[in-house]
């Protein structure tokens, strides 16, 4: 783990990653020989069409999946030869996901499903209690603490999601389709909140879309087909419109 | 702890859904108790009346005697053994003749059994008092099912007719001193007591008796040739039905089980069904397969925490007044075989509310675990997408 932690040693790096599904007798290739290095406060997007291979990308890279050949090196652990425990024990104290359905717990209130990923690491109640009124004031929804999901919007649902997924402060967010399912102004907020959230904590978040308004924000545009990465390049941004500045947790 | 209190969350979220399965679940353990206590309570009951009214703390047969047998009744008798006069004497025990016969009334021949007993003895509770303190001649106690039965009252006089030791048959008139009401059968029904002297003069039996009852916590050495009889022997039959009653009991206490059980499996497959998009969230964020499955078992065993909690919360005063008030019995109840007075107690005991506590949180959180198996097939990936591996 060490060899990957240090300040100049990539976040994440692949090495000919390749995904195949059996599906029934016939083989599909997802992700073809994918060699990609990510850096720490990077704000990149995996862009392409549908059954281009981002959200499998983004499964391995968040070891909820294995590639079925290669490697893939995630804060200095191999996830192919992570087993479930190890796996779910990076997940929960290095990795944030947002996903594109926001994935609230329902019967839980706004501020029960941003404590959660802590409830997880077994943190204390009255550093809970902070983290997670800190990760609500900086989305805007510290007011909403009490409230449950069915009673949000699709913004704020979103932002809810957003400080589930940083609560914990992981050095990796893997965010897929975040604005799908929100409109112009929710999107911008929501991407807002995250710009500044990677330039204030030195997150690095990878986002699986090919939604024009996310793409906008990106600083790094990977453009995936048919699994193999076909273009790589960094980008001029467009400044954050809100940029606030994160609240010691 | 974290899982418990994740599940306890996920619980009490579920709203009023969780509490209608909990109540239902809580009506089985109160009626699991509630018929059980009311089984145990039975038995304790007839068991104390009939060692109060009959088996006192055990019995020395005559080597004949068998309640069984009437063939052998005519021979069952002898002379009181040596070995028991001096519990006699100090009345820590009590012989009993018993001579089968009839009795003429209301215009029919009855079959009887005519028992004699000391008029004076305070080993049984019969109220034989009667027998020494009734002034007028042939004093004759009987319960209230024979006097249905022969159509008798206290002050009637009936004729009985018997055969003596010798095989001589004779009659006598006797005078009813006292109807006595008893809730054991077996002291009542076809049953005609006399002073035992009086018997064994009649019966040409003198100084004999067919067994002698001891009185509760007497304990008797050896005697020859007569056999003694425990408490564990003579309320064998007691027990037996009892045993066949809690077993009848049990099959409407399993249904009501099956019912809450097939409930919460119900709940807990279609739980993981619905809900396999958050299982796939529990992992992103953190939870490993086997967290999962505790977190979904959990949530199914609280139903029985909660469901003796509530059981507890209307149960207690419910059992608790019915055990002290007790249940009305009806009369119809002496003719299935039974009887323990017009209303029984209930008895609970410790082992009884714990073990059916054990029984319903172990079934609970089998059943809430089974389904939970499905979840460790899954892979994170497909259940994010909603679907089940």
């Amino acid at each position: 783990m060490a060899s990957m932690n240090g300040p100049a040693s990539p976040l994440i790096r692949t090495r000919d990653l390749v995904k195949v599904y059996s599906l029934g007798g016939s083989r599909l290739v997802a992700l073809n020989k994918v060699n990609l290095t990510f850096h720490r406060s990077e704000f990149a997007g995996l862009v392409g069409p549908s059954g281009s291979g981002k959200t499998t990308l983004l499964n391995i890279l968040g070891s909820l999946d294995r590639p079925t050949e290669g490697s893939a090196e995630v804060l200095g652990e191999r996830i192919e030869d992570l087993s479930h425990k190890k796996a779910a024990e990076l997940r929960s104290r290095h990795i944030g996901f947002i996903f594109q359905t926001h994935n609230l717990l329902p019967v839980y209130t706004v501020y029960e499903n941003v404590e959660f990923p802590l409830l997880v690491l077994g943190a204390p109640a009255g550093e809970r209690h902070k983290a997670v009124m800190a990760a609500l004031e900086w989305v805007g929804l510290a007011d909403l603490a009490r409230s449950r999901p069915a009673q949000l919007s699709g913004g704020q649902s979103q932002r809810v999601a957003i400080a589930r997924a940083i609560v914990k402060r992981p050095e990796l967010v893997l965010a897929d389709e975040p604005t799908a399912n929100l409109d112009g102004e929710n999107s911008r907020n929501v991407l807002d909140t995250m710009t500044a959230l990677s330039r204030d904590l030195q997150t690095t978040f990878i986002f699986a879309t090919h939604d024009e308004k996310v793409i906008r924000y990106l600083r790094r545009k990977i453009v995936l087909n048919d699994g193999v990465v076909i273009e790589d390049k960094v980008l001029q941004t467009v400044p954050a419109n809100q940029p606030r500045a994160v609240p010691v947790i | 702890m974290t899982i418990a209190k994740l599940a306890l969350r996920n619980f009490l979220g579920a709203g009023m859904k969780a509490w209608l399965r909990v109540v239902v679940l809580s009506l089985a353990f109160v009626v699991i108790i509630g018929l059980q206590g009311l089984y145990v309570g039975m038995g304790e009951q007839m068991s104390q009346a009939m060692i109060s009214a009959e088996l006192g703390g055990g019995q020395y047969w005559h080597p004949k005697y068998d309640p069984q047998d009437p063939l052998e009744l005519a021979d069952a008798h002898g002379p009181i053994p040596a070995g028991l006069t001096s519990l006699i004497e100090n009345g820590r025990a009590t012989p009993i003749l018993i001579v089968q016969g009839y009795i003429y009334s209301a215009g029919t021949f009855r079959s009887i059994l005519l028992k004699g007993i000391d008029p004076n003895q305070h080993v049984l509770s019969l109220p034989t008092g009667v027998l020494a303190d009734s002034p007028g001649s042939g004093p004759a106690l009987i319960g209230t099912r024979m006097a249905r039965e022969a159509g008798l009252k206290a002050g009637d006089v009936a004729t009985v007719r018997w055969r003596d030791a010798v095989g001589t048959f004779d009659a006598e008139e006797i005078r009813i001193a006292r109807v006595m009401n008893t809730s054991v059968q077996t002291v009542d029904s076809g049953q005609v007591w006399l002073p035992l002297d009086r018997l064994q003069r009649m019966a040409r039996m003198n100084g004999e008796a067919s067994l002698v009852v001891l009185a509760n916590g007497t304990s008797g050495g050896a005697v020859t040739g007569w056999t003694f009889k425990d408490l564990d022997f003579l309320l064998a039959d007691v027990r037996a039905m009892v045993r066949t009653k809690m077993a009848g009991g049990a099959i409407v206490y399993t249904i009501l089980l099956f019912l809450g059980m097939i409930t919460i499996l119900d709940t807990q497959v279609l739980s993981i069904f619905y809900r396999k998009k958050e299982i796939g969230t529990l992992m992103a964020l953190g939870l490993t397969r086997g967290s999962v499955i505790r977190m979904f078992t959990l949530e199914g065993a609280f139903n029985a925490v909660l469901a003796a909690v509530i059981g507890a919360i209307y149960g207690i005063p419910l059992l608790g007044l019915l055990a002290s008030s007790g249940i009305p019995v009806p009369p119809v109840t002496e003719q299935v075989g039974f009887s323990v007075g017009d209303r029984i107690y209930p008895a609970y005991s410790a082992a009884l509310v714990l073990g059916t506590t054990a029984l319903v949180g172990v079934t609970t959180t089998v059943v809430s675990f089974l389904p939970t198996r499905k979840i460790a097939r899954l892979q994170p990936t497909e259940a994010l997408r909603g679907r089940l591996g």
